[in-house]
């Protein structure tokens, strides 16, 4: 361990640091950096990027900040916090843009060198705030971080223009000796990096070593902390993204289900990252096509299904309403299709690459005709591995498109995950239909009774040769019908063919409080800031219970029943209602909506609040 | 390519059960006609057969074979066919598509599957209308053109499907036309052997919206001296004595000019497997429609790498270099600690 012994080090249970700076500087790359480290020495943690939707917004202004928010603990963690105990500024306008949620009594780490008039304009301050007052409420510290970096760098031999890039690795240095962070991983991974770029290595080597050495001999700080690890259930960890545990729940499911994996996408923010992943894992089978728009990665996906495969699409926001007629003709063919919606803040462009819940009734209804499909929602980043693997699995066993909602903020959120035991994971094969089902032919909408999933015909199967299509079909035969009598028997039987999904739900899981009238109910990536608010609420005495739905179309069976048993409904959504909206409509209950859409996820305070208001009414 | 295991059908086998139902006297009957009678000599098996189409008159076509089928969404045939194939080597992909299908909603998806030079074989029905929708204007509709939804005339400059689809890298380009099954059949049968996208015009008579659109060159008397057959290695001659040919003018502008004028040794030699494809666009800008003399046939023929067996060859080799896929392995491949 980190050798601190010219500071007390103080023990914290959790703080939330947040790396801000242009985005040029390299944030990410430095929350990522304190994250992996703290991850491997035992943490539970919980992290947000943010970052400006403009790959190149102009230098040192408001708009081209980035940030990146990391959460470390002992104890098990639910969001990346509300407000950063620390935030690290590299520039004018990354203090500008951060402080206001810096809570009095915060500590404050600026990069001093950029605070000179061009860069306090460019931020629209008319003053420099240090020194001013206005930042008295804080604990500040100065650090020369660009001066001082080019002076450590200066003999790895880089242009002082070049050395000065390194500056990250200085702040990253300095917050690895302030949090008692091992020192080893983040040396070890600068040197594989960047083992192609010598001069690179060296001076990020010697920055990160300078703010390090800075630390533990500035007379600055009082104070080293240690947070030491969480006592998490033993096994196995990694960090994961929502993006990353998705991808990976997709191969899982293909390989569950005995199929090659097929991703047909098109370059969307913020999905992308997941026909990345896949585009990686050729070993696997795993075809992907980058195809020309929505509609034709969509489209290829469901000719590959025709064709026996675990097809899927990922894409977000617009990308979403492109798709809505080949679900469609998905819905009609009766085959199985997984639509992977990364939500993100809309209508049109909206906020690419900020998070929101905004599509639920657009999965629900979005669609020409009555045309249902199941819906399920991840709940945290790790959580997208399983919820993958159930999509898979309604979509094969049922015959029908699945829509899987992820938002912006799971997809770049990371979490320590506790590895699955591959070798335990369930099998999800379903049959290829072979003989003739009916006196010696072979009817394509002829139904399991149970599921009423018709059979999956694939070509290349001799004797069951069928067309399918976008036509209405004669129950059975599959034969082009223009019956009204078979039509509505049809629209019915689509109806309950996903509505019948239910009955092998688990039923829904309340975390209940003897004495609770109020139940919190929400979905998607609202489960840390509901279960952190739950907790703070009990915590006050007050009692509370929650749950938290994973199926949203259709819902579990005792749904109806749990609602019932509380005077009492809060529903918390990063939407204006939609959840809401169809507990109301199905349920007849009373329930309370709480919105946000600011492209952030809920603070648990602010849920924590509403219940308060709730409970003492 | 004739595999012997491959049983001895008749047309009969490969017709469906279901009533065929575009107007009488539809052109696309002797279409379905050559299709079905070509099936039996390719030495292919049905259930290895699939025929994907969009929306339109000609995409019911699927439904009356019988093979494996489906009869897609407008325009987004390629698409799906797109996905059928580069995942299903072992299938012969056709697609069925027309003029508005393929040409105006679904144009995105046909010049990428050219691009790509997907394992398909495309059949574009044009009969420069649309027909489903009662007769408004397609974009191959001349400008000037009278329909419900121009009745003050067109003023759309239309596509010419042969020269878009040579801009579109297409590595096998050709066209015939509805009144003679044997040009059809024969067209069929080389596009069907071409590995990688094959794209096909026919010029297909649309009785009830568009009649005789292409009788100028396509009917019977007509034909001699109006089309302009394409043969590989040939001069490019036509007339009912061979007494018209093309040649190339000083500009390298195909014309067309009396045999006798010019001399036989100057008339151009067809080569379709020329790599460069400006020739075979050049041909293909020589009637400006179907009502002066038009090159049938195939345009062009050139090999290219297809993007099903490129993307599996990928497979193979990341397997060679990283064994079979290994989900454990995956799972524990990044940075992991122990609790
Ligand atoms: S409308 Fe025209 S193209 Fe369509 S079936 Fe009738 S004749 Fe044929």
């Amino acid at each position: 361990m980190t050798d601190t012994t010219a500071r007390p080090i103080k023990e914290l249970d959790h703080v939330v640091i947040r790396f801000a700076g242009d985005s040029g500087d390299g944030m990410q790359l430095t929350g990522d950096r304190f994250t992996s480290a703290s991850a491997v020495f035992g943490n539970d943690l919980s992290t947000m990027p943010d970052f400006p939707a403009e790959i190149r917004a102009p230098a040192g202004t408001l708009a081209g900040v980035s940030a990146f928010q990391v959460n470390i603990s002992d104890h098990d963690i639910l969001t990346p916090g509300d407000e950063p105990d620390v935030l690290v500024a590299m520039n004018p306008a990354a203090l500008k843009a951060n402080v206001g949620d810096l809570p009095r009594g915060g500590t404050l780490i600026v990069n001093s060198d950029t605070f000179d008039e061009r860069s306090l304009t460019k931020a629209g301050y008319a003053a420099s705030p240090l020194g001013d007052g206005s930042l008295d409420a804080f604990t500040v510290y100065e650090v020369p971080m660009t001066s001082l970096t080019i002076e450590a760098t200066k003999e790895a031999g880089a242009k002082p223009r070049d050395a000065e890039r390194s500056k990250n690795f200085f702040a990253l240095g300095l917050l690895t000796w302030m949090y008692t962070r091992p020192e080893e991983p983040t040396l070890q991974w600068i040197t594989e990096r960047f083992a192609s770029k010598p001069v690179v290595a060296a001076s990020n080597t010697l920055a990160f070593k300078a703010g390090h050495a800075f630390g533990e001999t500035a007379e600055l700080f009082s104070n080293a902390y240690e947070v030491r690890p969480a006592d998490l259930a033993p096994g196995e960890y990694t960090s994961i993204t929502g993006n990353v545990a998705l991808a990976w729940g997709l191969i899982a499911a293909a390989h569950l289900a005995k199929l090659p994996l097929f991703l047909g996408s098109y370059p969307i923010t913020p999905a992308s990252d997941i026909l990345h992943e896949l585009s990686k894992h050729k070993n696997f089978g795993v075809r992907t096509l980058q195809a020309e728009d929505e509609i034709a990665g969509v489209g290829a996906a469901l000719g590959a299904a025709f064709g026996g495969q675990l097809a899927c699409t990922t894409t977000s926001g617009p990308g979403v309403d492109l798709k809505a007629e080949t679900i469609g003709l998905a819905i009609s063919l009766e085959l199985p299709l997984l639509i992977i919606d990364i939500q993100r803040g809309g209508p049109s462009t909206g906020l690419p690459t900020k998070t929101e819940q905004s599509d639920l009734l657009l999965a629900m209804y979005g669609r020409h005709g009555e045309s249902p499909l199941p819906i399920v929602a991840a709940k945290t980043p790790s959580h997208c591995f399983e919820t993958a693997i159930e999509a898979a699995r309604i979509a094969l066993k049922y015959r029908t498109p699945v829509i899987l909602l992820s938002d912006g903020y799971l997809a770049n959120g990371s979490e320590p995950w506790k590895l699955p035991n591959a070798e335990e994971l369930a099998d999800i094969s379903v049959p290829f239909a072979t003989e003739p089902n009916h006196e010696g032919e072979f009817w394509p909408y002829l139904r399991d009774p149970e599921t009423l999933a018709r059979p999956w015909a694939i070509p290349g199967t001799p004797g069951l040769e069928h067309r399918v299509g976008g036509i209405e079909k004669a129950e059975g035969t599959g034969n082009i019908s223009y019956d009204p009598a078979n039509h509505e028997a049809m629209t019915h039987i689509r109806a309950a063919k996903v509505a019948g999904i239910a009955k092998e739900l688990p039923g829904v899981e309340v975390d209940h409080e003897d004495g609770a009238d109020l139940l919190v109910l929400g979905w998607g990536s609202t489960y840390g800031a509901i279960g952190a608010a739950v907790r703070r609420v009990r915590a006050r005495g007050q009692k509370v219970a929650s749950a938290h739905l994973v199926h949203l179309n259709p819902f579990p069976l005792d749904l109806g029943e749990v609602l019932s048993r509380y005077r009492q409904v809060l529903i918390p959504e990063m939407n204006l209602g939609q959840l809401s909206r169809l507990i109301r409509a199905e349920f007849l209950v009373d329930a309370k909506s709480l919105t946000k859409v600011q492209g952030q996820p809920f603070r648990a305070s602010e849920i924590e609040n509403k219940i308060l208001e709730m409970v003492s009414a | 390519m004739t595999d012997v295991s491959v049983p001895v059908t008749t047309k009969k086998d490969w017709s469906s059960d279901q009533e065929v139902r575009w107007c009488p006297g539809c052109g696309d009957y002797s279409i379905l006609t050559a299709v079905q009678m070509l099936m039996p000599e390719l030495g292919v098996r049905r259930e290895n057969t699939v025929f994907v189409s969009g929306i339109g008159c000609a995409a019911r076509l699927p439904y009356y074979m019988n093979t494996y089928g489906m009869h897609g969404i407008h325009g987004r045939a390629p698409a799906i066919a797109t996905g059928l194939a580069v995942t299903r080597p072992d299938l012969d992909v056709w697609v069925i598509t027309g003029d508005g299908d393929a040409l105006s909603i679904g144009g995105n998806h046909l010049i990428h599957a050219l691009r790509r030079n997907v394992n398909l074989t495309i059949l574009l029905f044009n009969n420069q209308i649309y027909g489903l929708t009662k007769g408004q204007y397609s974009p191959t509709s001349e400008v000037g053109k009278v329909t419900k939804s121009t009745p003050f005339g067109s003023v759309d400059t239309p596509f010419n499907p042969i020269s878009l689809a040579l801009g579109a890298e297409a590595t096998f380009v050709a066209r015939t036309h509805d009144m003679d099954r044997k040009h059809m059949m024969e067209t069929f049968r080389r596009a069907h052997a071409h590995k990688g996208a094959a794209f096909v015009e026919i010029y297909q008579n649309c009785n009830v919206f568009n009649d005789g659109a292409f009788e100028q060159i396509t009917g019977r008397e007509n034909r001699a001296s109006q089309l302009i057959p394409l043969v590989h290695g040939e001069p490019i001659r036509f007339g009912a004595e061979q007494e018209m040919g093309v040649r190339l003018d000083g500009q390298g502008r195909a014309q067309i000019v009396r045999v006798a004028d010019v001399g036989e040794e100057h008339i151009l030699v067809h080569d379709e497997a020329r790599e460069e494809p400006g020739l075979a666009f050049t041909l293909s800008r020589l009637a400006r429609g179907p009502h002066e003399p038009t090159p049938i046939g195939v345009f062009r023929a050139v090999e290219r790498p297809d993007y099903g067996a490129a993307l599996q060859q990928q497979l193979v080799e990341a397997q060679e270099r990283k064994g079979p896929g290994d989900l454990k392995a995956l799972l524990s491949s990044g940075a992991t600690w122990q609790v």
